[in-house]
């Protein structure tokens, strides 16, 4: 039985529940000034206790991409996708950039021959339907 | 806050067996804990003893600040639902329905909540005027469940409550409680063996060995606290060396290594420029390790439960 709605053994479940959302924001998916789900909410999608899921909402409450109204709940703060599409930016190089560097260095492919093939794929991609 | 459970230096015996030993665990008041451990690790002893089913041979237990044995009002405010649930129709009253049940449930626990045992009846596929003689193992121990979340109580003790019931039930089970708990919250212990599935529900995690408590701990926080680190040896060798290391085995020129302490993100992208593969334990594999034998989990486990 696949239990927690596809939240892995990795890392703990409310920085998986912080990253989720976030992802969710940067993405678009939930608009600034829209209300994030409640924590009750949160906890019966992933099936998780609620108490780990208002921990993973403190974390982006805490960074001010969140912010309560009071009676109302959590909403997403002015700027909160700017911040976070910046902060994926500043992540790109460590988690695509070196990992495909170093993949290649191990199959032997040098620096003019990936350039290429990205360049290949990146047509591949224009032409593809999306 | 007082603790909704405290017990320090329990210890039960048997004849030639002892059940429990120097046992100490606290639970606070509004968590969900699930209790871990082999076949005879105590829990079932443990969840009787606090449920004032069964007596100490000696030490201290309190639920809300006193000893739940003979205590009328401690015991209204607690329900044990048990594997192995039993009813009166095995005692000679082959008519007993699933309403008596539910009727003697009501009369027994100050907070029942009707509605809420009718609708979980019907998320069960179980109907009020079954016998429940007729009842499968696995309706059975719907019957029960629905009875333990119906009941509300304050302290709700579940033993492997889930006996015979499919992968679909049990999830309705986990979803029914967590609605519930939220709604109503109150102190759930639930002993499992199905410890994945249930993983999530979890505040705490008490794991129980031979009568003692060999871990306590957040269970969000054991989450990729161990990794099986597997690639080529040497690699292996370097990745791990100075970390606690639970296992170790080698297959010519590969290895595995099953490792204690979050990885990093700089020793993630480390791992891959090593060719290593990082595969986190789930709760599961992590307690079958613990109860592998002492010392087979070292670093997470406590010292003596002191």
């Amino acid at each position: 039985m696949r239990e927690m709605a596809g939240l892995d053994e990795g890392a703990p479940l409310f920085a998986q529940v912080a990253e989720r959302l976030a992802a969710e924001i940067a993405d678009g998916g939930l608009a600034e000034g829209e209300r994030v789900p409640s924590t009750n909410e949160l906890a019966a999608f992933y099936r998780i206790n609620p108490a780990t899921a208002a921990k993973g909402i403190n974390v982006l409450a805490d960074e001010g991409l969140l912010e309560k109204r009071r009676g109302i709940g959590m909403f997403v703060a002015a700027g909160a996708r700017a911040t976070l599409l910046g902060r994926r930016r500043a992540e790109f190089t460590a988690r695509y950039v070196r990992p495909l560097l170093t993949e290649a260095i191990r199959l032997g492919i040098d620096s003019d021959e990936l350039i290429a093939l990205i360049k290949e794929a990146g047509n591949e991609r224009e032409v593809a339907p999306l | 806050m007082t603790p909704a459970i405290a017990v320090t230096g329990l210890t039960r015996r048997y004849p030639g067996h002892v059940a429990l030993d120097d046992l100490r665990l606290t639970v606070g008041a509004g968590t969900i804990t699930g209790l871990l451990g082999r076949n005879g690790a105590g829990k079932t002893t443990l969840l009787r003893i606090l449920a004032g089913q069964e007596f100490p041979s000696s030490g201290s237990v309190r639920v809300f600040g006193s000893p739940p044995a003979e205590n009328g009002s401690v015991l209204r405010r607690l329900v044990l639902v048990r594997e192995d649930q039993e009813y009166p129709d095995s005692q000679g009253y082959p008519s007993f329905k699933a309403s008596h049940a539910l009727r003697a449930a009501s009369f027994s626990y100050p907070n029942w909540d009707a509605d809420l045992a009718s609708s979980l009846l019907a998320d069960f596929g179980l109907r009020a005027k079954q016998t429940v003689r007729s009842l499968s193992r696995g309706q059975r121990s719907a019957l029960g469940i629905t009875i333990g979340l119906a009941a509300r109580a304050d302290v709700t003790l579940f033993d492997e409550p889930y006996a015979g019931l499919d992968a679909v039930a049990r999830r309705i089970f986990y979803d029914r409680l967590l609605e519930d708990f939220t709604l109503n919250p109150r102190t759930v212990l639930l002993s499992t063996h199905l410890i994945d599935e249930a993983a999530g529900l979890f505040d705490q995690v008490v794991m129980l060995d031979r009568g003692r408590v060999v871990l306590n701990a957040a269970a969000d926080e054991l989450r990729g606290m161990v990794t099986t680190v597997s690639g080529p040896a040497l690699a292996v060798h370097a990745f791990t060396e100075g970390r606690p290391v639970w296992e170790r085995r080698e297959l010519g020129s590969q290895a595995s290594a099953v490792m204690v302490g979050r990885v990093s993100g700089d020793n993630r992208e480390r791992a891959r420029s090593l060719g290593l593969d990082l595969a986190p334990l789930s709760l599961q594999q992590l307690m079958d390790h613990a109860s592998a034998g002492p010392g087979a989990a070292g670093p997470l486990m406590m010292r003596n439960s002191a």
